[in-house]
């Protein structure tokens, strides 16, 4: 059970999927494909549903921002709501007392 | 015969049945039921066949069919099927049984022609899924099935107010659309809405479905939420408010799963998430929304399904549910991590998926309207979509970092209903056109694969994959859970709870103490007299002049107030 190993120091002995060099093919392969995802626009035209739609990359640059939005919101709300997982599994006594 | 007895009988009776026998005989009859009833769903005719009277007033339409009615049957049954596949050799035999009992509740509420015959089956599903959360066996899960059942109950008791209302005031039990616009129709409105976990009671679902067992998770993602939809669809097609319930869920899903740590609590905000475009389709309610929220409702509860099998899979094999502790996966489980994607993909509704294929009608059903905002949140909602769940879930649990842990893939009926799933989703993707024939309404102009919206979806959906990846030291996973407003009801109730306990046994006290002094000194006085008396009979009278004594103040007491009261 040598696999069992946790992480080899050597990448070479590790999965193909994890090695830095496959892990930066996919990002340039990833980056080209978002590339040409842009450029087909001008062979395949987009048909705006409403008025601002129609511009170039609209779907690319509104996901992107939205999602960007959303990670920083969530951010944001997690400094208010974020608690320890044990939260709840407290005693509620030794609290009140600790309030007390 | 089906036009006398609902085809949900035959699953109740299956779950019966099953709780009675043992070994082969019970397994056999776990698969039979819920096919049975797949066969009978599609036995039951338009309309309704048959009614009864009830309380001499009201007429009880317990089967009534239609198109929308066995579709949502349909996919109950299927997914009871699926479970019980997944599930049978891993699960407890009663957790089956339940969740058995629980379809056939659902499937009850499918053919419902009145609002008695409906809360009866609605019951039933509260009923069976708290058992199934219970099933989880930990004192947490115990916990949450308390808690899970004191809400489905309060929701049950609203809705029956909302019933008895309409039963009252219009003489009328039938099933019929209507709109919140008085106090019965409302009540109606939020006992449904707390089912569908719409806020302020949405936590219910994220707090109990990551509690309950690998396998009870998936009966529980399919049920209760889309059976609500499903009368909600009956009940209130076009009720504007739903929209903006819709819309909330939709956010409130995305961004608590961005928080989450938990992978199963990750999958149940974004059931909130994606009932939530269901809830916004049925506000809109134009034939295309309609036709969207039930095709939406679907395909959602198999990949949802999928989802959750993959995620019970991990925590079966691992005994680990935390994203901290998970990654890597993916090396030792391939079929889970494949069909873990193939679930993440659908429900993001990347193009070939099911999801693609049912969700953009809800979109196109908006714009169609003019409803500029409201598109507009659903795509970028489907980007958020793609976001928390189509990218994190499968990322923290099956890449990331290495967790080291190197388990067994999943067992083959657990991989056989996975690869199942994942085929559904894959065939409703890629045939739409065959899934719309089962729609409600006709759908015949409708075309999901134009090329310039795949285009738009693929840039959308990549675009947000980009983000999460640029974004990712921003998401790094903590040890800790999002305070929800179950807040008020665990912590802060049970606080206010607390302090008024002390506070009464404070006064309790304190007034104790005094009466106690009081009844002392009234005592000693009665006693200074008696003894006066008893010194000349030369009796031992006090053993009993106490009780005695006290007797006659309480008499002379009540006297005084009975003359005072007299002349007031």
């Amino acid at each position: 059970m040598d696999h069992d190993k946790p992480h080899a120091t050597q990448h070479a002995h590790d999965h193909w999927l994890v090695r830095p060099t496959t892990i930066r093919n996919i990002w340039i392969g990833s980056l080209i494909l978002l590339a040409l995802l842009v450029a087909a626009e001008w062979m395949v035209p987009i048909k705006a549903r409403f008025s601002v739609d129609d511009w170039p990359a609209f779907g690319a640059v509104y996901g992107f921002l939205s999602c960007v939005a959303m990670v920083l919101f969530a951010k944001a709300l997690g400094w208010l709501l974020k608690r320890p997982d044990d939260y709840y599994a407290q005693p509620r006594d030794k609290e009140l007392d600790d309030d007390a | 015969m089906p036009e006398l007895f609902s085809p949900a009988l035959i699953l109740l009776a299956g779950a019966l049945l099953g709780a009675l026998l043992r070994g082969s005989l019970r397994t056999a009859v776990l698969f039979a039921a819920p096919a049975a009833t797949l066969w009978a769903i599609w036995q039951v005719p338009d309309g309704v066949a048959t009614t009864f009277t009830f309380l001499e007033y009201y007429q009880l339409e317990p089967v009534e069919g239609s198109p929308l009615r066995r579709l949502f049957a349909t996919v109950f049954a299927l997914m009871a099927l699926g479970g019980v596949l997944y599930a049978f050799r891993q699960a407890k035999p009663y957790e089956l049984c339940s969740a058995l009992a629980y379809a056939a509740g659902a499937v009850g509420v499918c053919f419902a022609g009145d609002l008695i015959t409906l809360f009866i089956y609605w019951e039933l599903m509260a009923l069976f899924s708290t058992v199934i959360v219970f099933c989880g066996g930990t004192p947490a899960a115990r916990a949450a099935g308390i808690r899970y059942a004191i809400l489905h109950l309060l929701g049950g008791v609203i809705l029956k107010v909302g019933i008895e209302g309409i039963a009252v005031h219009t003489g009328s039990i039938d099933l019929q659309p209507m709109l919140a616009h008085n106090f019965d129709s409302w009540m109606v409105l939020i006992g449904i809405l707390i089912n569908v976990a719409a806020p302020p009671f949405s936590a219910w679902l994220a707090d109990s479905y990551p509690e309950s067992s690998p396998t009870g998770s998936v009966f529980l993602s399919a049920f209760t939420t889309k059976t609500a939809v499903l009368a909600l669809m009956l009940l209130f097609p076009g009720e504007q408010v739903l929209i903006w319930v819709g819309i909330y869920m939709i956010m409130y899903g995305i961004i608590y799963a961005l928080l989450e740590n938990d992978a199963r609590r990750i999958l149940a905000y974004s059931v909130v998430n994606q009932v939530g475009f269901m809830v916004c389709a049925v506000g809109i309610g134009t034939e295309l929304a309609l036709n969207g929220a039930a095709a939406h409702a679907f395909a959602h509860i198999i990949y949802k399904a999928l989802l959750f099998m993959s995620a019970g899979v991990v925590i079966y094999r691992t005994g680990k549910h935390l994203c901290t502790d998970l990654g890597g996966l993916f090396r030792t489980m391939p079929i889970t991590t494949v069909c873990g994607i193939i679930g993440a993909l659908a429900i993001s509704s990347f193009p070939l998926t099911s999801g693609f294929t049912t969700k953009t009608l809800i979109s196109e059903a908006a714009v169609s309207e003019g409803l500029v905002a409201v598109y507009l949140v659903l795509t970028a909602a489907s980007a958020g979509v793609f976001l928390h769940a189509g990218i994190k879930f499968p990322w923290f649990v099956f890449f990331q970092k290495d967790s080291g842990l190197r388990p067994k893939d999943a067992p083959w009926n657990m991989a056989l209903a996975m690869i199942v799933f994942a085929a559904l989703c894959i065939i409703i993707g890629v045939f739409p056109q065959t899934f719309y024939e089962f729609l409600p309404y006709p759908l015949e102009a409708y075309e999901p694969y134009k090329a310039g919206k795949v285009l738009f979806y693929l840039q959308l959906l990549l675009f947000s994959g980009l983000a999460f990846f640029v974004m990712l030291p921003l998401m790094k996973r903590t040890l800790t859970i999002s305070l929800d407003t179950d807040w008020l009801w665990r912590r802060l109730f049970a606080r206010v709870y607390t302090y008024c306990q002390r506070l009464l046994e404070t006064t309790r006290q304190t007034l104790m103490t005094r009466l106690k002094t009081w009844y002392a000194v009234m005592i000693r006085l009665a006693q200074r007299t008696y003894a006066d008396a008893s010194k000349e009979a030369d009796v031992e009278l006090m053993p009993r002049s106490q009780p005695i004594a006290t007797t006659a103040l309480w008499i002379a007491l009540l006297l005084s107030g009975y003359v005072l009261a007299y002349y007031i």
